[in-house]
């Protein structure tokens, strides 16, 4: 049977893009679908009717949801090249360890810099930096969260970068300033492909991410 | 250093606690059990999970493990001579993940909310527990293909993400005199839960249901004892 692969997915979403920087890696042809999450289509709700969000990767016409279990799924399959984890048990919980941990605490944190205002958004900036510090010391003087290579941990954290604008206008943080060795690493991350093609334009993600903050915030 | 020496931190209440144990059950492996106090974290837990402070981690050959699912890969990755805990197929060990996610993220929240809610709020709570179960029973009915688990003939990852929580089930049925599982609307669930339960790997570390009754009741009494929080 031909490989058919379908992305439904929203282009702002960080965790949409961990799956996009995975299929480019593995160098896999799928189709994207761009939803609106306003609107959620017939085949969204069919493919994920338990939480109803992007992303779904559709292969073969069978879904699979949620952006890191996706990511290992396309690790599996596509076994041939590029490999996201490690190989070695250790390093491999490791991994799991810290894409867990970015998916536990910065988007929550994040959210509190661009949603709100007064003590809840200081709380929110102080907790967003402890959170990039935390992280800046895994990474140490490795090039990347996987050490030489570009894996599975850099791949869940980097799409946040391309909100880091957006949280410095609205949040009033200089990010490179607090976090330097995070900057750093995420420039070398955009020097690959993947995800140099991956990663949205921040000042269009700022954009929007401005618009959905009138929702919480009225200024 | 002793070659395969492994610990694991843990609480015996902890539904957490109870997966890499049942995972070295079911590979057969032998390991130490160092209980931490409760209220209290010990120098070891705090230099091995500095990061969450949480049990359970597992200490194998002075390396340690955090997380519980995670753990649980571990286990069957690196004791590959036993029993797969993980389906092989990629498609099945996404379905694993997924609802092992859920119950975690989803319905463990609402068994929780469950505990300290009242009047409105509690119903609502609970009906999202009941919908929960409905929603596993249908995933039962699929993953297990007809058997035992659904990991199929043996126990599998999903079994150990949702079955740790089953004593817990029990005392919240108990606690609020309500059937969560039901013959009548989850009759896969109930014979799978006694399954679960019965079988060897789970049996020595699945806490009795009045002892845990018991602790639950304290917990309660501290949490009511506490100070108020402050607005």
């Amino acid at each position: 049977m031909a490989n058919e692969v379908v992305l439904l997915d929203f282009w702002p979403s960080m965790f949409g893009m961990r799956v996009r920087i995975a299929l480019a890696e593995k160098g896999i042809k799928y189709e994207y679908k761009e939803e609106d999450l306003k609107n959620k289509s017939p085949l969204l709700l069919e493919m994920n009717p338990i939480n109803k969000k992007i992303p779904v990767l559709i292969h073969n016409g069978k879904p699979v949801c949620e952006s890191l279990i996706i990511v290992q799924y396309i690790d599996e399959v596509w076994n041939d090249k590029s490999p996201l984890l490690p190989s070695e048990p250790y390093q491999r919980a490791q991994a799991r360890f810290w894409a867990d941990f970015v998916d536990k605490k910065v988007y929550g944190a994040s959210r509190k810099v661009w949603s709100t205002t007064g003590e809840e958004e200081e709380a929110g900036k102080k907790e967003f930096f402890e959170i990039l510090k935390t992280l800046e010391v895994e990474l140490g003087d490795k090039p990347y969260f996987g050490g030489e290579t570009f894996g599975y941990v850099d791949l869940s954290f980097i799409t946040f970068y391309s909100w880091f604008h957006a949280y410095e206008v609205l949040g009033n943080i200089n990010i490179e300033a607090e976090c330097p060795k995070i900057i750093a690493w995420a420039k070398r991350c955009l020097q690959k492909e993947s995800v140099a093609k991956t990663l949205p334009d921040q000042k269009k993600v700022y954009e929007f991410v401005a618009q959905m903050r009138k929702r919480f915030v009225s200024e | 250093m002793a070659k395969n020496d492994v610990k694991v931190l843990g609480a015996w209440p902890s539904p957490y606690v109870m997966r890499p144990r049942i995972a070295l059950n079911i590979k057969s492996v032998n390991y130490e059990f160092l209980e931490e106090k409760f209220d209290s974290k010990s120098e070891l837990l705090l230099q091995s999970n500095p990061v969450h402070k949480k049990v359970p981690v597992l200490i194998h050959d002075d390396k340690p493990i955090c997380e519980s699912m995670i753990i649980v890969e571990y286990i069957d990755e690196v004791w590959t001579s036993g029993p797969s805990i993980l389906p092989s197929d990629p498609y099945d060990r996404a379905i694993h993940r997924f609802w092992a996610a859920y119950v975690d993220e989803k319905w463990f929240a609402a068994m929780k909310g469950l505990r300290s809610a009242q009047g409105e709020e509690r119903k609502a709570f609970l009906d999202r527990v009941i919908e929960g179960l409905a929603l596993l029973e249908e995933a039962f009915g699929k993953c297990s293909k007809g058997k035992a688990f659904f990991g199929g003939d043996r126990i599998g990852l999903l079994d150990i993400a949702f079955g740790s929580f089953l004593a817990w089930l029990k005392v919240t049925e108990k606690v609020n005199g309500v059937k969560l599982l039901d013959e009548a609307k989850t009759p896969g669930l109930v014979k799978w839960a006694e399954r679960f339960c019965a079988d060897a790997a789970v049996k020595s570390v699945m806490p009795e249901t009045e002892k845990l009754l018991e602790f639950s009741k304290f917990l309660a009494a501290k949490m009511k004892g506490a100070p108020p929080p402050k607005n």
